[in-house]
């Protein structure tokens, strides 16, 4: 097996806290939609985060960073589910926070949502994928506007996002555990961070389809 | 007291096994958990029956050889307690009890509710221990050690090495098992000296092993019988990166399976 | 009969070890590499024995019955481990842990044994502490120590109530690490089921793998038994379930004497019985009797209101209080040897004056230490005992007085030893409970950890150097040799007999009418009718089990109760040799009580003009009754006095 166990939580927790970051400028520039003058600061961003240097080397790191906590967060389920063969005929009952079971689910749920955001966007701008008609392959501003336009669009991504907050609660601390900087004093702050963090992620992405799908 | 009790049964490891279900009547509430499993073999041995098999041997909650899942919990519903000190007043007269070995590849099944936990030996052979020889020690007092640091090794050094934390986690993994170890030595001035060595030969023989990762779900804290803490896993993830990071390299002998 | 001779070194006692040392044989490493042993037994003794030896270079083979070595019931001692380091400046010395240990014995225990003991006894605390046990401290960083079991030192090593624990998992320690370097051998889940004596010396044991049924034959240049103690005997005790005297037994029937086996230890402080299904008893650390005060109500028509619950403890008032230990023995209160406070106890149960739903038990009151200490330092002190209290009886002792009776704890007798710590049979050694050396009638709290370690780590690997440096040229043992199948296929035989007896029975049927039989004539006070009544039922018994017990399953797959037949079995016989040998000990000392030897006030009253001797025991054959030879103890540095609490 590639690396120890640890080794590939501690790796996995060091990307996680790296999207972690990234969740934060991504949610920076989606705010901008927010602003009624066009898209033009929408646009801006967009266009810097595009051709700046310094993000182009961030992006691959960036991809990196995807690709190890997906990657680890795999194989560490395989052994883990290859840990224990033969099931419990009553699952367990023990007293702990529900969602930190389910990390893998909804880690899925959120990789599924990556890829459909990938084709909407991303794949678009590299030109994999053929921009709808009308649009063009640099303007994610039209297009975030047609996509949330629609309720269904609008919801699914809203319930994803909601699962990523899920997933965030649980990663933010579960990070810290990971990589041994647990303290007695401060582990109660990073918990409730973590908690906030992950409410704020989920709602913020969430208000820009509501507010276009409802006031534009 | 009556119980209706569903029992996993497995007559040795390569056959397949399967839930029996039998009634007991008459339990005091004042009994222990294993003298109402007593009170079944008694009977089953009368009328001709196959006694349970089932671990356990002090019976006041310190050796760790108790290991039953009951409903859902690694030694049943009450919180920091062992099998053997768990008594029927804390069932419900009538209750459906559904006992199961613990779970996991590296416990396998030997018969009915008994599970091989050898490989928690082989994980401390890995380096569980002070490598000291009996004489030429220095005085007991020579090297004092804080009493913060000796009381948290002393919690960490609790563990009855039950294997509760295993049978609880999603994972199966023994990151308690072996944080409670690697902390109770790491946090003393003795252990010290061979902590780097030690944590990093105990996580490779817990990966050989077949354990599951640590997905902190804490599940091991809130069923260990001797409310060992999951700092300990922080402990010794801490312990373990500063082994990979900072020391020297240095070789790991791994001690063949 | 002869007189046994102990071979202890000429000298002045507090030399003896030293000289011994100094002029044991010694055995060279490339020869230690050719020499094999086998251990009995994964508990303090065994478990540092085996890890000492293989640290020498000797190949080991170790044993246990449990299914890994950290569970041996050593690991169930609470309270601590004595050890002279005078660390508290308070005129500790080893001189007075042996005087305080022989005196606590009530004079039966061989002097330079104990003054060995004694003298090694700091060794251990400094190896422990190197081995990272975390005993308690000081904020100032250094080791603390807390008075136990009626020292009038502060002596005794502690880690919170769980010191056997800690000892014993620094033990495994040891052991695991001598495992990894392939100096030991470990085989658990194995019951030891017989000795192999080749030319008259022990050359290997036969022991059934509890798993697979299978009857294995192993060979060794020497045996090591290391089986903890036979209280189990009594059904209800504070021994593991699993804790049993078979294979020290098994050394019996071939050869090695068997001494003083009446003298068992009866704790004052644990959990009383409550009902028939009980299948054990649990101990409450006798460090609870520092702070807490033991009494019970002085009038009789309190104990009925108190049965009736029309009162709670809390209600009678301290003058209709009888503080019956602070009373009796005003100098040392609460804090009596285990011997004086249990038959105290018994006293007044019997005189109808005890608590709790069957009238055997009494209070044991935090009331007081919590009012001058407060709850916080009784919580520090005391928590861990509190909530298994708790737990078990489900009465928090915060707001109720604890209930206490005496239950069968440890057993001082066990197999004879000379100074060596051998047996009757050369080559075969016995080490920590299992033998009977140090504690002589009566065990102080604390000296069975400290026992334990000291026969493993520092008296065994010296004496069985001395033995095998004369095996250096006998080759490694054939477990092919006759006499090894003789005794497997004796032992294939005797299961095989228990097995198919056809019988009705289960074996705890039997064993608990042993243990009633056994704690009714042969528990804490003892009298010639009982006695022999009781050698009267035990015969009955023990044709009753040969007939009528009923063992389910198959032999060659685990088998639960045929190990439990195998241990009843040998159960019964040993307990016909400790009612014989308390019938034949007309005096009382120590855990042995005859009512008949008793001072006006109740008191124990010893003979030493005719009993200061140790009786060992020679099996003559299954159906003849056992032949007693003594090892007279002379006491050349203590002068012989009656114990006095008062």
């Amino acid at each position: 097996m590639l690396f120890s166990s640890i080794t590939r939580k501690v790796l996995m927790a060091l990307a996680g806290l790296f999207l972690v970051s990234f969740l934060c400028v991504h949610l920076g520039i989606n705010l901008m939609l927010l602003k009624d003058d066009g898209g033009r600061a929408f646009t801006a961003a967009a266009r810097f985060m595009g051709t700046n240097p310094f993000i182009r080397v961030a992006e691959t790191v960036l991809f990196s960073g995807f690709l190890i906590h997906i990657i680890f967060g795999i194989l560490n389920s395989g052994q883990n589910r290859s840990a224990r063969k033969i099931s419990y005929v009553i699952g367990n009952r023990s007293e702990t926070s529900l969602l930190s079971k389910y990390m893998f689910h909804t880690g899925i749920i959120v990789l599924i949502f990556l890829i459909l955001h990938f084709i909407d966007f991303y794949f678009i701008k590299i030109g994999l994928v053929a921009p709808p008609p009308g649009i063009e392959s640099h303007d994610f501003y039209s297009r975030s506007l047609v996509l949330f336009s629609s309720p269904l669009y609008s919801g699914i991504y809203i319930v994803c996002f909601i699962f990523l907050g899920f997933h965030l609660n649980h990663a933010f601390q579960s990070a810290f555990q990971t990589l041994g900087l647990n303290h007695s004093r401060y582990m109660g702050a990073v918990k409730v961070i973590g908690s906030a963090y992950s409410v704020l992620v989920s709602a913020g992405f969430s208000i820009v389809p509501l507010y276009i799908c409802f006031f534009k | 007291m009556n119980f209706k009790l569903k029992i996993w049964r497995q007559k040795n490891a390569k056959e397949k096994g399967g839930m029996v279900s039998y009634d007991v009547t008459g339990i005091s509430p004042d009994s222990s958990f294993f003298e109402m499993l007593d009170f079944l073999n008694q009977q089953l041995i009368i009328s001709g029956g196959d006694p349970v098999a089932f671990d356990h041997d002090c019976r006041e909650g310190i050796c760790g050889t108790c290991s039953l899942y009951i409903n859902g919990r690694p030694h049943g519903p009450v919180k920091g307690v062992t099998t053997c000190q768990l008594h029927m007043r804390s069932f419900r007269d009538g209750d459906t009890i559904h006992i199961e070995p613990w779970r996991a590849r590296a416990f396998p099944v030997i018969r009915d509710l008994i599970v091989n936990r050898s490989a928690f030996d082989r994980i401390i052979q890995a380096g569980g221990y002070i490598s000291v020889n009996s004489g030429g020690v220095p005085d007991a007092n020579s090297i004092p050690v804080p009493k913060h640091d000796s009381d948290a090794a002393f919690d960490a050094a609790t563990c009855i090495g039950c294997g509760a934390c295993v049978a609880s986690c999603s994972n199966a993994a023994a990151m308690l098992f072996i944080g409670a170890k690697v902390s109770h030595l790491a946090l003393l001035p003795q252990g010290r000296i061979e902590a780097s060595k030690r944590v990093q030969s105990m996580v490779a023989r817990m990966d050989e092993l077949g354990f599951g990762s640590c997905s902190n779900t804490y599940a091991c804290e809130a069923e260990c019988p001797k409310g060992i803490s999951v700092i300990n896993i922080a402990r010794m993830n801490r312990q373990f990166l500063h082994a990979k990071l900072v020391s020297e390299k240095e070789k790991i002998i791994r001690e063949s399976l | 009969m002869t007189r046994l001779n102990a071979r202890i070194p000429e000298g002045p006692l507090a030399e003896k070890w030293k000289a011994y040392k100094s002029g044991c044989k010694l055995v060279n490493p490339n020869n230690k590499r050719k020499l094999d042993i086998i251990v009995i037994g994964t508990g303090l003794a065994g478990a540092s024995a085996a890890a000492s030896l293989g640290e020498l270079g000797y190949n080991v083979k170790v044993f246990c019955y449990q299914d890994t070595p950290r569970r041996a019931h050593s690991i169930a001692a609470q309270g601590g481990i004595n050890a002279a380091k005078n660390y508290q400046n308070d005129g500790d010395s080893v001189y007075r842990l042996f005087y305080d240990t022989i005196k606590g014995g009530d004079y039966r225990a061989r002097e330079a044994n104990v003054y060995r003991l004694a003298d090694v006894s700091t060794n251990i605390i400094d190896l422990c502490v190197a081995q990272g046990v975390p005993f308690a401290r000081e904020y100032g960083g250094l080791l603390t120590n807390r008075s136990f079991g009626g020292a009038q030192v502060s002596r005794t090593f502690y880690a919170r109530g769980q010191t056997g624990q800690q000892l014993l998992l620094g033990a495994y320690g040891a052991l695991s690490r001598q495992i990894a370097a392939g100096k030991v051998q470990l085989f658990n889940r194995r019951d030891v089921l017989d000795m192999v004596i080749v030319d008259g010396k022990a050359r290997g044991i036969i022991a059934r793998n509890l798993v697979t049924g299978e009857i294995e034959r192993h060979a060794a240049h020497t045996v090591v038994l290391a089986n903890g103690g036979y209280g189990n005997v009594f059904f209800l005790s504070t021994n593991a379930m699993g804790s049993n005297v078979t294979p020290a037994w098994s050394a019996y029937r071939k050869g090695a004497f068997f001494a003083n086996p009446c003298f068992t230890q009866i704790h004052p402080t644990c959990i009383p019985v409550h009902g028939d299904y009980q299948s054990k008893l649990t101990l409450m650390s006798e460090s609870l009797r520092n702070d807490g005060r033991i009494w019970v109500p002085a009038k009789m028509k309190d104990v009925e209101r108190l049965r009736n619950k029309e009162i709670k403890p809390s209600d009678i008032p301290d003058e209709d209080r009888d503080y019956y230990l602070e009373r009796r023995y005003p100098a040392f209160g609460n804090l009596v040897p285990r011997d004086v406070a249990s038959r105290a106890a018994k006293e007044r149960c019997d005189a109808g004056f005890g608590v709790g739903s069957t009238g055997f038990a009494v209070f044991l009151d935090f009331a007081d230490a919590i009012k001058r200490k407060g709850h916080d330092t009784i919580d520090s002190l005391y928590g861990n005992l509190f909530q298994m209290y708790e737990q078990i009886v489900a009465d928090s002792p915060y707001e109720t007085p604890m209930m206490i009776y005496p239950a069968v704890h440890y057993t001082m007798g066990g197999l004879w030893v000379d100074y060596e710590l051998m047996t009757t049979i050369p080559g075969l050694f016995a080490i920590g409970e299992c033998n009977f050396s140090d504690h002589g009638a009566n065990r102080l709290g604390a000296s069975a950890l400290m026992q334990g370690l000291a026969d493993g780590y520092f008296v065994l690997p010296y004496t069985i150097g001395n033995y095998l440096a004369n095996e250096i040229h006998t080759p490694r043992i054939d477990n092919d040799l006759p006499e090894f199948k003789v005794a497997a296929s004796e032992v294939s035989d005797r299961l095989n007999k228990l097995k198919n007896n056809g019988g009705k029975e289960t074996v705890d049927h039997f064993h608990r009418h042993l243990g009633k039989i056994m704690w009714e004539h042969c528990g804490m006070a003892r009298n010639d009718a009982g006695l022999t009544e009781a050698l009267y039922l035990l015969n009955e018994l023990r044709y009753d089990f040969a007939k009528g017990v009923k063992i389910p399953g198959a032999m060659d797959e685990y088998n639960p109760e045929l190990e439990k037949a195998c241990r009843v079995a040998d159960f019964i016989d040993l307990g016909e040799l400790m009612v014989r040998d308390a019938l034949q000990r007309r005096e009382s000392c120590g855990g042995h009580f005859r009512e008949e030897y008793q001072t006006s006030d109740g008191e124990a009253l010893r003979d030493d003009s005719h009993f200061a001797y140790v009786a060992a025991w020679e099996y003559k054959g299954r159906d003849i009754a056992a032949g007693m030879h003594k090892e007279d103890l002379q006491f050349k540095e203590i002068k012989l006095s009656q114990r006095s609490y008062k």
